[in-house]
C-alpha cells in the first residue's frame, strides 16, 4: 500500500518544530506501524537524511516504551493496542496518517516523536510502592486474598506507564495512571497500611508535576491500551479524600519515648 | 588463567548458609562509605539497587531506557517458579535442584543451582509482601501451574504478566529508594566501559543518550545486570536494544566469558512474515499446558487445519515423549520442531511453522475457561498474526529467546576482574546449557535480592580500597577512548546502515550457529563475520552527531561490539564437539536424533579471555563435578 505520512520533526528539547511529509510507497499491510517506520527510516539513512527518532523497545505491547499520537489518537485506531502491536492492515492504500508526539507539558519532547516521562517515576517514587525491605517477607501464603480483590488488583496493575492517558485528555491529566497504582496497591492487604498516606502523596507529586485535572472526559480510558477503566479513578478519589480529612498525616502522631 | 569458583565446602545443602555465616559483614556505619554502581534496571539490577540501598549502600544505578521499568524482563509472561510444594504433588528444594541441573544438561554448577532452589521460596515471599498481585485460587491461597521440563506444579503466576508484576514490584522498592535519596538512578544512560584501577573495578564510562555526554562515574564495586545476548542472532524475543555491549566491554578489559554458545530457542513464538520483520514475539510456554502440538503426517499437505482429519495429524512430542508429552524442555521441543518442518511437514507461509491446538482444551474446558488462562496471548497472537486462535490452531516456530552463557562468575556472583559483579541473565549462571522456564525471573531475583546483598559485603569488607576522584588520570582516559570510537563511528560516513549490518551478521549467525551447528557451516561463519567487521568499519553509515539524541550511533556502538561477540560465539560453538541443552552438534547425535552429550571431555565450563581483535582467545576450563546429580542421558520419553 501507499501512503503519506505527517511527522512532527523536532530536533531538540528546546528547538522549534515542524511537520515533514513522507511517501512510503511500498507497505505491506503484515507490517507493524514501528516495521514501516524502520523501512522509512532505513531509506532517510540511505539518502543521509536524518532517521525519525521514536521510542520503542519490546514492541510486544508490554515495556510502555513506545507510543505517539497517530491521527489524533494516541496508539492509533485500534482499541487496546499500543503502537507497536498496531498493524498497517488497519490502514487502506492511500492513507495519510499524522504522527506527533504525546503532548503535555509534564512532558518535555526529546526528539521527534521521543518524550521524557520522567514524571510518570517521580510520581512512583512518591508512594507508589509498598515499605517494605527485602528479607522481612512472611509466607506468601500467610494472608489468604481473594480471588475477587486479587484480580481487580491486577486489572489496575496491568498499566504499562506508557503515558497515552496523558496524551488523550483534554487536560494532560495523569489520573488514570495515578489512580492505577493507588488502586492496585490499596486493594491489597499488604498496601493497606499505607494506603491514605500513598493516595495522598502521589497525588501531591502528580500536582507538582503540572498535571492537569481531572474532568470526567474519559478519553483516557478509551486511549488506554491495557483497558484500565476510570473506576479506578473513583477508588483513588475515595482514598485521597477520606485520606484528607479523616487520617493523621505522619509526623503528628503521639509521640512516645 | 586460574579460575576459582568459591564454593563453600560441605554437604551440598548446607554450603550456602555456611557461606552466608562465614562472609564479612560491613557495619551498618560503614556501608554508608561505600557507593556501588549497578548497570541495568531489570529483574536483577533493580533488585539489587534497591535491596543494596535498604542495606544502606550508596547506589547508583543506571538504564538506557527512559524508565527503569521498561527493562525486558517485564516481557516475561508465563511464570517464576519456587520449591513451595503448595501443590502437595512432590516438590521440594531438591526436586526443583534436580530438575534444573538435568534440565541444564549437566553443565550447571551444582553449588549454585542449590542456592537457587533454596532462594526460590523467598522469593515468591518477597514479591507477595510487595503487593505482586499473583494469581489466586477461590480459597485465596496462590495458585500454580506447570511448566516444560517439570512434572510438578511449582510456578506462580500473574496472567500472563508474570514479568511484568515482578519487575514492577522491584521497580517500586527501587523507586522508593530513589525517593529516599538512597540511589541515584540514571536513565538514558549507557554504559560504553569500566574503569578498572590497580586491577579493580571502579567505575564505568558512561553516554547520557539524550545529550551525548560522555562521563566517568567512580565507586567501590560495579555490578552489571544487563541481561542476555539474544539480539547477536537480530531477530529474537528480546526487546529491540538489548545487546552484549555491557559485558563485553568489561570481556575486552579481562572478565572471562563463559559458554556464548549456549543459546536458548524457545519452541512457540510466532513466525517471520517478511523480510522487513524487526523481531519475533514469544508466545508463552504455559500454553503447551493445553494446547497440542502437530504437523500433517504427509508432506507438503497445503489443507487448512481443520480439513486435516484426526488420523492424518501428527501429534509428534506426544509421540515422542510419551511421559512428558508437549511439555517436554525448550530444547527438544525446538529441535522436534525443526526436525518436522525439515522433513517438509511445515505448515504456514514459507513451511516453517507447526501447529499450537487449542481445540480440545477449548472442548475440555470450555472457551471462556481458555480465555480466562490465556486470554491475552489470544489477543496478542490475533493482532500480529490477524487469525482466531479460538477458531483455528496457532502456528508456532522456534525463535532466540534467552542465553544461557554470559560473563564467567564465581559462586559469589564476581567475574575475574575483582570488584565486578555479575547478576542475572547476563551472567553464565545457573542453568547449564538449557534453562527450564520459569526460571529466568526466579534467578534474576535470587541474584539481586538474596545473593548480592551477602557477597558484595564480604567483597568490600576484604578489599583495601582507596578513593579514586572522577578526575583520576585512569578513568580520563577511559572516558577518552569511549569518545574517540564514539568519533570513529561517525567518522566513517558510508553508505549502509546500523539495521543492514547488523541483519546480516544474524542471517549469518542464525545459519550457521542456529538450531543445528556443524563444523563446516561454523568455519563458514568464522571467516564470514571478520569480512562483515572490516566492511562495517569502512562503511557504515551513521547519521547526525555525537552531542544529540541519536538512536542510530547508539545501534551502530552496538552493533559494532556484536561484530566482535559473534566471532567468539562460533568459536566457542566450533570448540564444544558435543551436543547439549541448545547447542546441538549435528554431528553428535544419537541414532533418534538426540542430543550426544560427551562428559569425559566436556563436562567444563569454558571461560574465554580475551586477546584482542581478531585474535584468537584463550579458553580456560572449569571443570564441573557432580556430586549429587549424576550425569545420565537426558530422557523424557
Amino acid at each position: 500500500m501507499k501512503l503519506k505520512l505527517h511527522i512532527w520533526r523536532q530536533k531538540g528539547p528546546k528547538a522549534q518544530g515542524k511537520m515533514v511529509t513522507y511517501e512510503v510507497p511500498d507497505a505491506s499491510e503484515h507490517m507493524s506501524f514501528l516495521e514501516m517506520l524502520d523501512v522509512l527510516n532505513e531509506r532517510l539513512i540511505e539518502k543521509g537524511e536524518d532517521p525519525v527518532a521514536f521510542d520503542h523497545d519490546c514492541r510486544e505491547g508490554i515495556c510502555g516504551m513506545c507510543g505517539f499520537v497517530i491521527n489524533g489518537l494516541p496508539h492509533g485506531p485500534k482499541q487496546a493496542t499500543t503502537t507497536c502491536q498496531l498493524h498497517m492492515r488497519s490502514f487502506k492504500d492511500g492513507d495519510e496518517i499524522t504522527l506527533e508526539p504525546w503532548r503535555a507539558g509534564s512532558f518535555p519532547i526529546v526528539k521527534d516523536l521521543a518524550v521524557d516521562r520522567g514524571a510518570f517515576d517521580r510520581v512512583i517514587a512518591a508512594g507508589g510502592f509498598v515499605s517494605v525491605n527485602t528479607g522481612a517477607a512472611q509466607d506468601g501464603n500467610a494472608i489468604p486474598i481473594s480471588k475477587t480483590i486479587a484480580d481487580l488488583a491486577m486489572d489496575a496493575a496491568a498499566c504499562i506507564g506508557c503515558g497515552a492517558c496523558v496524551a488523550a485528555c483534554p487536560n494532560a491529566a495523569a489520573m488514570l495512571f495515578v489512580a492505577a497504582k493507588v488502586s492496585h496497591l490499596n486493594l491489597l492487604p499488604q498496601g493497606k497500611p499505607e494506603k491514605y498516606a500513598r493516595a495522598r502523596n502521589m497525588v501531591a507529586q502528580m500536582d507538582k508535576e503540572g498535571f492537569g485535572n481531572c474532568t470526567n472526559a474519559r478519553e483516557c480510558e478509551a486511549a488506554c491500551p491495557k483497558t484500565i477503566g476510570v473506576e479506578f479513578i473513583a477508588r483513588m478519589n475515595r482514598d485521597f479524600l477520606t485520606g484528607s480529612l479523616f487520617d493523621r498525616p505522619e509526623g503528628t502522631g503521639g509521640g512516645g519515648a | 588463567m586460574e579460575l576459582k569458583a568459591n564454593i563453600p565446602s560441605g554437604p551440598m545443602e548446607q554450603k550456602w548458609e555456611k557461606h552466608r555465616f562465614d562472609v564479612k559483614l560491613v557495619n551498618p556505619a560503614n556501608k554508608r562509605k561505600y557507593t556501588v554502581l549497578v548497570v541495568g534496571t531489570g529483574l536483577a539490577g533493580a533488585s539489587a539497587a534497591a535491596s543494596l540501598a535498604e542495606l544502606g549502600y550508596k547506589v547508583k544505578a543506571y538504564c538506557f531506557q527512559d524508565s527503569p521499568r521498561r527493562a525486558h524482563s517485564i516481557a516475561a509472561q508465563g511464570g517464576i517458579n519456587a520449591a513451595k510444594n503448595y501443590c502437595n504433588d512432590g516438590d521440594s528444594v531438591h526436586r526443583l535442584f534436580y530438575d534444573t541441573v538435568k534440565g541444564g544438561d549437566y553443565r550447571a554448577r551444582e553449588a549454585n543451582v542449590h542456592r537457587l532452589a533454596e532462594i526460590s521460596v523467598n522469593i515468591i515471599d518477597q514479591c507477595v509482601a510487595q503487593g505482586v498481585p499473583f494469581a489466586r485460587e477461590y480459597g485465596g491461597l496462590l495458585a500454580n501451574r506447570s511448566f516444560g521440563g517439570t512434572q510438578v506444579s511449582r510456578t506462580f503466576y500473574a496472567r500472563g504478566q508474570t514479568g511484568q508484576q515482578l519487575l514492577l514490584g522491584a521497580y517500586q522498592a527501587l523507586e522508593r529508594q530513589i525517593g529516599l535519596g538512597a540511589v541515584e538512578m540514571y536513565p538514558r544512560t549507557e554504559m560504553l566501559d569500566v574503569i578498572l584501577v590497580n586491577g579493580a573495578a571502579r567505575g564505568i564510562v558512561t553516554r547520557n543518550l539524550v545529550t551525548g555526554k560522555i562521563e566517568s562515574h567512580v565507586g567501590d564495586a560495579v555490578c552489571l545486570a544487563t541481561g542476555g545476548y539474544g539480539n547477536l542472532f537480530f531477530l529474537s524475543t528480546n526487546a529491540k536494544q538489548c545487546n552484549v555491549t555491557a559485558i563485553w566491554r568489561a570481556h575486552r578489559k579481562g572478565a572471562c566469558f563463559a559458554n556464548p554458545c549456549f543459546t536458548q530457542i524457545h519452541p512457540t513464538c510466532i513466525p517471520v512474515s517478511g523480510d522487513y520483520q524487526s523481531k519475533l514475539t514469544l508466545m508463552s510456554e504455559s500454553l503447551r499446558n493445553d494446547g497440542r502440538i502437530w504437523v500433517p503426517q504427509q508432506k507438503g499437505d497445503k489443507r487448512a487445519a481443520s480439513q486435516i482429519p484426526e488420523g492424518e495429524r501428527d501429534y509428534y512430542l506426544e509421540r515422542r515423549y510419551p511421559s512428558f508429552g508437549n511439555l517436554v524442555p525448550r530444547d527438544v521441543a525446538s529441535r522436534a520442531a525443526k526436525a518436522a518442518c525439515d522433513e517438509g511437514r511445515g505448515v504456514g507461509p514459507g513451511g516453517l511453522g507447526v501447529y499450537l491446538d487449542f481445540g480440545d482444551a477449548i472442548k475440555r474446558l470450555g472457551e471462556n475457561n481458555v480465555r480466562d488462562k490465556y486470554g491475552n496471548l489470544f489477543e496478542m497472537y490475533e493482532r500480529i498474526t490477524d487469525e482466531d486462535p479460538y477458531k483455528q490452531p496457532m502456528r508456532i516456530y522456534p525463535a532466540i529467546h534467552y542465553t544461557m552463557g554470559g560473563l564467567w562468575v564465581d559462586y559469589n556472583l564476581q567475574s575475574t576482574i575483582p570488584g565486578l559483579f555479575v547478576l542475572g541473565e547476563a551472567n553464565f549462571s545457573d542453568h547449564g546449557a538449557n534453562r527450564l522456564g520459569a526460571s529466568a525471573l526466579m534467578q534474576g531475583l535470587a541474584d539481586g535480592y538474596f545473593i548480592i546483598p551477602y557477597t558484595i559485603g564480604h567483597y568490600l569488607a576484604n578489599s583495601k580500597l582507596d578513593k579514586v576522584a572522577p578526575d583520576d588520570p585512569v578513568s580520563k582516559a577511559a572516558v577518552g577512548e569511549a569518545a574517540d570510537r564514539i568519533n570513529k563511528l561517525l567518522a566513517v560516513k558510508g553508505k549502509r546502515s546500523p539495521d543492514s549490518f547488523h541483519r546480516e551478521l544474524g542471517k549469518v549467525m542464525w545459519d550457521n550457529c542456529g538450531m543445528g551447528r556443524n563444523a563446516a557451516g561454523l568455519q563458514k561463519a568464522l571467516q564470514r563475520i571478520p569480512e562483515l567487521r572490516e566492511e562495517f568499519w569502512k562503511n557504515i553509515a551513521v547519521t547526525g552527531s555525537g552531542d544529540e539524541f541519536n538512536q542510530q550511533l547508539e545501534k551502530a556502538g552496538r552493533v559494532a561490539d556484536f561484530l566482535e561477540f559473534g566471532e567468539l560465539t562460533c568459536t566457542d560453538a566450533l570448540h564444544r564437539n558435543e551436543s547439549c541443552g541448545g547447542h546441538f552438534r549435528e554431528e553428535y547425535q544419537t541414532p533418534e536424533g538426540e542430543a550426544k552429550r560427551d562428559d569425559e571431555n566436556f563436562a567444563y565450563v569454558a571461560a574465554w579471555e580475551w586477546k584482542g581483535v581478531g585474535e584468537k582467545p584463550v579458553l580456560n576450563k572449569e571443570p564441573l563435578n557432580f556430586e549429587i546429580v549424576h550425569p545420565t542421558q537426558r530422557s523424557y520419553k
